[in-house]
Parts: structure tokens; sequence; C-alpha cells
């Protein structure tokens, strides 16, 4: 099993989790969160005053998947969330060791 | 009129008004609350609060009696010693306006004093003690705005002597443009400078955390100002009247002005913008309700709105931390307002005195000049000295870690907003958030460490207590 995490600009959470749902994505994590990467932010003027504004808000999307859908849901991640400018965001791949379901207890694939 | 008499319409509009205007202070807390940060709402409207406390009991106590007890020479202050603890103004009714019971007037000006302190504190935002503020508070009211009230607001009536502004110099305020805003605006200059800038100032923006809260605040104070200005008129009769339309379209037109210069600056119209627009509008137009038309109103609104919205950026290029903008918009519109009157006045208003665009000359502008200035050099020399006292003594500003971690929980142990899921029963953790680290935990453990023994095993007994 993967781990798959996205941090994405938010304006692309919805299309995101729609080409997600359309692949057969069945749950994910979401979070609201902030920080950089290359473009370091950008600046911002507020009330008459220019601002270096660091951390920019995203969207993390993390996804438990079985190992041979990793690659397809990281391309359907990178397709949809894609705008071509700075600021995109990244997409990372890591094996997880093991799952549990905590209703039933089901066990690692059973529990995806 | 029988002056023995009391006159019922005036009086309840005299009380009604009073009550409006205290109305204004919690507003106040709320447009100030919402413009810090999550981290020291509760400390900024604890300021304003703090004030309302304060300064009411001062107020009874002798404030009254030096800014309406008879002048002790020059009109620069009145007897404090006349009406100490109000008395004798309990059971006549033949006072300052004929058929307004004494003690009307004394509960009108009160609420005039605590918003004027209370406007301080947004220069002073996320870094000063609570204690310090209100020892502050204090003397300043009584070194500061008491005199100045009694300069401004206390006029000559029979054997009565009042101030110089008032009757020496005749400058046209008619409820507060100097006394109240010029001098918080100066004020509040004077304190930024001694606090020194917050940590981030000019480089984080610092954006407002709530403006809904900002925006209802703006609201209230609308909404009390109609007490503030047409309630000066101390009567229910025509002048009010004027005084309230000039109010509502002044204000009106501020937030056009305002709004449409950050529109071409920035690019955008805030409801920030929107918000301090209101303020500057209805600072202006309070000097100038008696003495304006309601055009020119509109003129003095839209000049005051685009003005504030200038000066408001100025504190960044001169490097002062008014936190929250008493210069840009108290000092800035008190200006504009006072002076404002020298160019606008009419005589087909109440006021009955005409300005430089009504062909009044100069006469009326230079009084009103001079009044501007000399409040607003006064409060800020006498702000800076009070200030810098605070601060040698007992400290006015908190820790660099405190001012980290949020005035709120390192100042008053509370947090505004506890949205967690665990919320309740934490202690002190408050909202986290980047750059809070440990320091809540850090200053908790010092603060036990403090207190061993006794204290420390009494407070647990408490913990025992409330959950038994």
């Amino acid at each position: 099993m993967k781990l798959v995490t996205a941090v994405i600009k938010p304006h692309k959470w919805e299309e995101v989790r729609e080409a997600l749902e359309a692949f057969g994505v069945t749950g994910m994590t979401v979070s609201e969160v902030s920080g950089y990467g290359r473009q370091k932010g950008h600046t911002e003027v507020y009330r008459g005053a220019e601002y270096d504004i660091n951390l920019v808000p995203k969207i993390r999307i993390e996804i438990v998947v079985d190992d041979p859908d990793a690659d397809d849901v990281v391309g359907i991640l990178v397709k949809s969330a894609q705008t071509g400018r700075i600021g995109d965001g990244k997409v990372w791949v890591v094996p997880v060791e093991g799952v549990v379901r905590v209703r039933t207890g089901d066990r690692d694939e059973a529990a995806l | 009129m029988d002056p023995t008499q009391v006159n019922t319409g005036d009086t309840a509009w005299v009380l009604i008004s009073a009550a409006l205007v205290l109305l204004m202070t919690p507003g106040l807390a709320l447009f100030y609350g919402g413009m810090v940060r999550a981290k020291s709402v509760l400390n900024m409207m604890m300021m304003s609060f703090g004030a309302l406390a304060l300064i009411s009991v001062l107020w009874v106590l002798y404030g009254y009696s030096i800014a309406f007890g008879d002048d002790l020479g020059l009109g620069l202050v009145g007897d404090p010693t006349q009406y100490l603890g109000l008395k004798g103004l309990m059971a006549d009714v033949t006072g300052v306006a004929g058929g307004l019971p004494p003690m009307a007037f004394v509960g009108f000006q009160a609420v005039f004093a605590i918003i004027t302190v209370a406007l301080i504190s947004g220069a002073i935002a996320d870094r000063a003690k609570f204690g310090s503020w209100m020892v502050f508070a204090g003397i300043w009211s009584t070194l500061v705005y008491f005199p100045i009230a009694h300069w401004v607001f206390d006029f000559s009536a029979g054997e009565h002597v009042g101030g110089w502004i008032a009757n020496s110099l005749v400058a046209i305020d008619f409820a507060g443009g100097t006394a109240v805003h010029i001098n918080a605006g100066a004020a509040g200059l004077a304190l930024a400078l001694v606090l020194g800038t917050r940590r981030g100032f000019g480089k984080d923006p610092m954006r407002p955390h709530n403006l809904p809260l900002v925006m209802v605040g703006a609201g209230l104070l609308w909404f009390g100002w109609f007490g503030f200005n047409a309630g000066s008129a101390l009567a229910a009769n025509n002048l009010a009247a004027v005084a309230w339309v000039n109010t509502l379209v002044a204000t009106a037109a501020a937030v056009l002005g305002w709004l449409a210069t950050e529109r071409v600056r920035d690019g955008h119209a805030t409801s920030l913008g929107a918000a301090s627009g209101v303020v500057a509008g209805l600072v202006a137009i309070t000097p100038a309700c008696s003495a304006l038309s309601p055009i020119g109103a509109i003129v003095l609104g839209l000049v005051a709105g685009s003005l504030c919205a200038l000066a408001v950026g100025l504190k960044y290029r001169l490097g002062y931390d008014d936190s929250l903008d008493v210069v840009g918009v108290h000092l800035v519109g008190g200006l504009v307002g006072t002076i404002g009157v020298g160019f606008l006045a009419t005589s087909a208003a109440p006021a009955a005195v005409d300005g430089l665009f009504y062909g009044g000359g100069f006469d009326h502008l230079w009084r009103q000049v001079v009044g501007a200035v000399v409040v607003m050099a006064f409060s800020f020399v006498a702000t800076y000295l009070i200030g810098l006292a605070v601060q040698k003594t007992i400290g006015f500003r908190i820790d660099p870690e405190q001012e980290m971690a949020g005035v709120d929980l390192t100042t008053h142990a509370e947090t505004a907003y506890d949205l967690h899921a665990t919320a309740g029963t934490r202690s002190g953790i408050g909202q986290g958030g980047i750059g809070q680290g440990s320091a809540p935990a850090k200053e908790h453990g010092k603060e036990h460490g403090k207190e061993h023994g006794k204290e420390h095993a009494k407070e647990h007994a408490d913990e025992r207590k409330v959950r038994a």
C-alpha cells in the first residue's frame, strides 16, 4: 500500500476531488494548510502597505491506495491540479506498512 | 421657561443620548477587537472595558469637577473640590442648560471621558500590560482629558467661568473634535512611540482576524454617535435635528471617499475600509455638525474619508506602530473636521458662523487652527511624559515571549476562540498556530515555580472542589 499526499492550490480542490472520484477513489483526508516552495510566496497590498506573504494557503490531500493504483492516482492529481503557473504544489508517495479499519478491525487491503 | 422646572423632553433626550454614547465604548471594543490578531482580541476589548470601569468612577469622584467646576485661572482647569464626589448636584435643577438636571449633564459628559480614553488603546494593540494601561488611563484622564474637557466644553454662564477654548478663543467644537478626537489621536501617537513597534511590524501584514466584528463595531459606533453629536445640543430641538442629519450624511460620504481612494490606490474596496470610513466621517463631523449645511457635511465627509484613507499608510513610512490607526483616523479626521469648520461653516446653520468659503474670511479659520494645534501639542507632550513615566516605573510593555504567545493568554489567562475538538479540557493552550510554539507552557511553568507552597496547594484544592 502507498500513501499519496498532494499539496495543491485551494481553488483547484473541487476539480481534483471530482477527478479522483471519477477514477474510483473512495476516501481521502483533506486539510487546510499553509506553506511555501521555491516561489517563496508573493507580495500583497493591504491598507496601503505592501507585504511579502511567505505562507500561502494550500489544500493537503492524503489518500492510502493499493500499490498498483498509486501511479494512476498520482497522474490524476497532477493533471487535475495543474495550472502551469508557480505555486501549483507537490505530490509525493510513501510506503505504508499497515492499515486497520476501526469499525471492523479489517486489515490492510481489506481496510481500504 | 421656568429654569427651576425640569424640561422632560430635553432631559429624556439627553439621558438617552448618554446611554447611546456609552454603547460606543463596547462598540469600539468590537471595532478594535476584530482588527487585531486572534491572540490579542480579549486584551484589546479589555482596554475599552477597563476604561469604562475606571473613568466612570474617577468622573464621579473628581473628574466632573475638574472639567466643569469654576475656573481656577486662565481657563485652564476647573476647581476639583467644587463638585468633589458630585456634591450638591443631586437636588439642583437650575443647571447648565436651564431645565436640564445637572446629573443628566454629568452623565452625558461622563461617557465622553470614557470613550476618549478607550480610543487611545488602538495605538498600542497586542503589547501593553493591562495593569499599566489602567494606571496610564487614570493618570491621563486626570492630567489631560479632564482639563481639556474644561477648555472645550465648559461654557461660562452667569457667575460661572469656564474654559479658554469655549469662551476666550470661541472656536467651534460642537461635540469634541479637539477634546475627544485630536486629543485621543495625538495621545495615541505619543503612546505608540513610547511602547515601540510590535514584533514583525512592517513585515507581517497583521491582517484583522475578524472583520465582521469590526463592521458590527463600526455600526454600533455610528448608532451611538447620534447621541454624541445630536445629544450635544443638550435639548430635543432643531439644533439636535440638524446635527443628526449632518452626522448621517457626512459619515456616508466618508465611506464613499475612503472606498474610492482604496479602489484607486490598491485595486480593492475593503470592508475594513468601509468600517474605517464610517469612523473617519463621524470623527470629522463631530466638531462641525452644528455649523455646516448638509451639503457642506457631504464635502467634509468626502475629504475626511479620502485623507484618512491616505493617512493610515503613513505609519509604515514614518515607522511608528499606531496599530489600529488612531492617528490616521482620529487625529487626521479630527483635524479635518475642526479646521474644516473654518472653511465650510455657513451662517444658515444653527451655529450661525460663516467660514472662509462662505465669505466669513479668516476670522473663524484661525480660531479653529489654534484650538486644534494647542490641543494636539498639549496632548502629545503630556501623554509622552505620562507614558514614559509608566514605562520607566512599572513597565508598559509585555515581554517578547508573552507577545509572541499572545497577550490574551499571558495577561488574562484566556483566549477568545477555543474551537478545537478538545476545547475546555486543555489548560491555556490557546489556538496554537504558527509561531506560538511552547511559550505558553513555559510561562505556565514559571508561574507555578514562583508560587510554590501555599498558593499552589490552594489552587489545587480549588481545582478539586470544582471537580467534586
